[in-house]
């Protein structure tokens, strides 16, 4: 049996089927926040930590964390369709990245204003010059120059592909800024750095925060595949089976 | 295929410097945004040195920023650019042409002109001699990524910002470690030498990596 692995590159076969996903990616998301959230504010432990514990404000770990992490997941994925659009020349994938820009945009920008909130109680100051804060606000101007130039190109084949290629340079550049970042001073950088390993972390907060973690992938699945929906519109606005879809919708 | 890197090295070279108020332009700015900040900050010796290095690099940044814009405008708006892309030469090499050629009008004047800027922070000696070295090899890699950006941005209404968008955050490298040699210089223990090899290391990833991307940008941008 041979794959036809271009079948749902179409954007008239994939935007039904995106249509059809985008209630159960609503329905898990909404669920598992709501888990997630319920379990990481009421059933954990109080406070952190020893001898300077954190007190109830850790709490906000539970949206921070999985925010920061679909943040760079979100940039993986965006320049990973970019890549895809680049060698395929598929019109679906430079669709599929631009519609994951503004999640991702957003996530990193929920990251940095929980991580300031925190910060205030625990460092005493909203903003620090902390590698982890610094990488993530570069990783925001990262997004917003990507959505930047895809939308100050009229041309929307130019504006695809000029926007792919930026997002995969930003990609061979940020493991080069998070090292700059991380350890501007290269004579001390084996005690500088930074780790963080999710194995450390007590299971009872672990398992709260993947599930908020999954809980917003799923959120983003929706809102990626909603955003999707519109681009396809669109963009495909001259072709019969969008008009038929559009007279459907509004007789419905 | 060195006669053609050659070819728009001098075709460059000639054309700046038949109307050379643009390379002075770009230096002016540099000198101008170094006077400024001792005007914002106070002037008290001390607090200059200590900032010095950082504001030399950010100007640095903004000046080289500035001038990429008419990297390959010119030529764009002229339709030179369209015959480069048809020559069936490397395109890739015409670019680095292109791009040395912006350096040496651009980047090296700035690094001849450290010296006079280090005096106004009271920097020492070897602070003078790191920061030319840094923005020797520094100056370099900010016309290299720039060039990506100046050709993703070509002929967009509202260019210039638009590019300082796309660049600016690429450039944190670079600035990080060469503004860093510059002030550890000042502590007489500390090793410069991981600073350079660093940027070293930039500038033969970018020389290798860029020009290949800003070709492809070209391509993106001109088909």
């Amino acid at each position: 049996m041979t794959i036809n692995w271009f079948k749902f590159a179409s954007p008239a076969a994939f935007y039904p089927i995106a249509g059809r996903l985008i209630p159960w990616f609503s329905g898990i998301a909404l669920a598992l926040v709501l888990v997630g959230l319920f379990w990481g504010f009421f059933l954990t432990a109080d406070q952190l930590g020893g001898s300077n514990p954190q007190k109830e404000y850790y709490r906000i770990i539970y949206v921070h964390v999985p925010a920061a992490w679909m943040s760079m997941w979100l940039y993986l994925v965006l320049a990973g369709w970019s890549a895809i659009g680049l060698v395929f020349n598929t019109r679906l994938s430079f669709m599929m990245a631009k519609a994951v820009a503004p999640t991702g945009a957003i996530f990193t920008f929920l990251a940095l204003w929980t991580g300031a909130l925190w910060g205030r109680p625990s460092w005493g100051t909203y903003w620090d010059w902390d590698p982890r804060l610094t990488s993530e606000l570069l990783l925001f101007f990262l997004y917003i120059g990507y959505i930047a130039l895809h939308s100050a190109i009229d041309d929307t084949r130019r504006a695809d592909r000029a926007a792919a290629l930026l997002a995969i340079v930003g990609l061979v550049m940020v493991p080069v800024i998070f090292l700059s970042i991380n350890c501007p001073d290269p004579n001390q950088c084996a005690s500088l750095h930074q780790r963080s390993d999710p194995g450390s972390i007590h299971l009872s907060i672990l398992i709260p925060m993947l599930t908020m973690t999954l809980g917003l992938w799923s959120y983003s699945f929706a809102a990626v595949f909603a955003r999707l929906r519109t681009i396809i519109l669109t963009r495909e606005s001259d072709n019969a089976w969008v008009r038929d879809v559009i007279a459907q919708e509004t007789t419905a | 295929m060195l006669k053609v890197f050659y070819c728009v090295l001098s075709r460059d070279i000639t054309l700046a410097l038949r109307r050379r108020t643009d390379v002075l332009t770009t230096l002016f700015f540099f000198i101008i945004v170094v006077s400024l900040f001792p005007l914002g900050v106070g002037s008290e010796r001390e607090q200059l040195r200590m900032l010095g290095p950082g504001v030399v690099w950010v100007a640095a940044l903004l000046a080289s920023m500035l001038a990429l814009e008419r990297l390959f405008a010119a030529d764009y708006d002229d339709g030179t650019l369209e015959q480069l892309l048809l020559t069936g030469q490397p395109l890739a090499l015409l670019v680095l042409g292109k791009v040395v050629a912006h350096w040496l009008l651009t980047g090296l004047p700035l690094v001849l002109i450290a010296p006079l800027v280090a005096m106004q922070y009271h920097l020492s000696g070897t602070a003078v001699w790191v920061m030319m070295a840094a923005l020797a090899l520094g100056t370099p890699v900010l016309s290299l990524i720039g060039a990506i950006g100046a050709a993703l941005t070509l002929g967009l209404r509202g260019g210039g910002i638009l590019l300082s968008l796309l660049i600016l955050p690429l450039y944190v490298p670079v600035l990080v470690y060469g503004a860093g040699a510059v002030s550890v210089s000042a502590i007489e223990i500390a090793d410069t030498q991981p600073y350079f090899y660093l940027l070293s290391a930039f500038l033969m990833g970018s020389a290798l990596l860029a020009p290949l991307a800003a070709a492809a940008a070209l391509r993106i941008s001109l088909e």
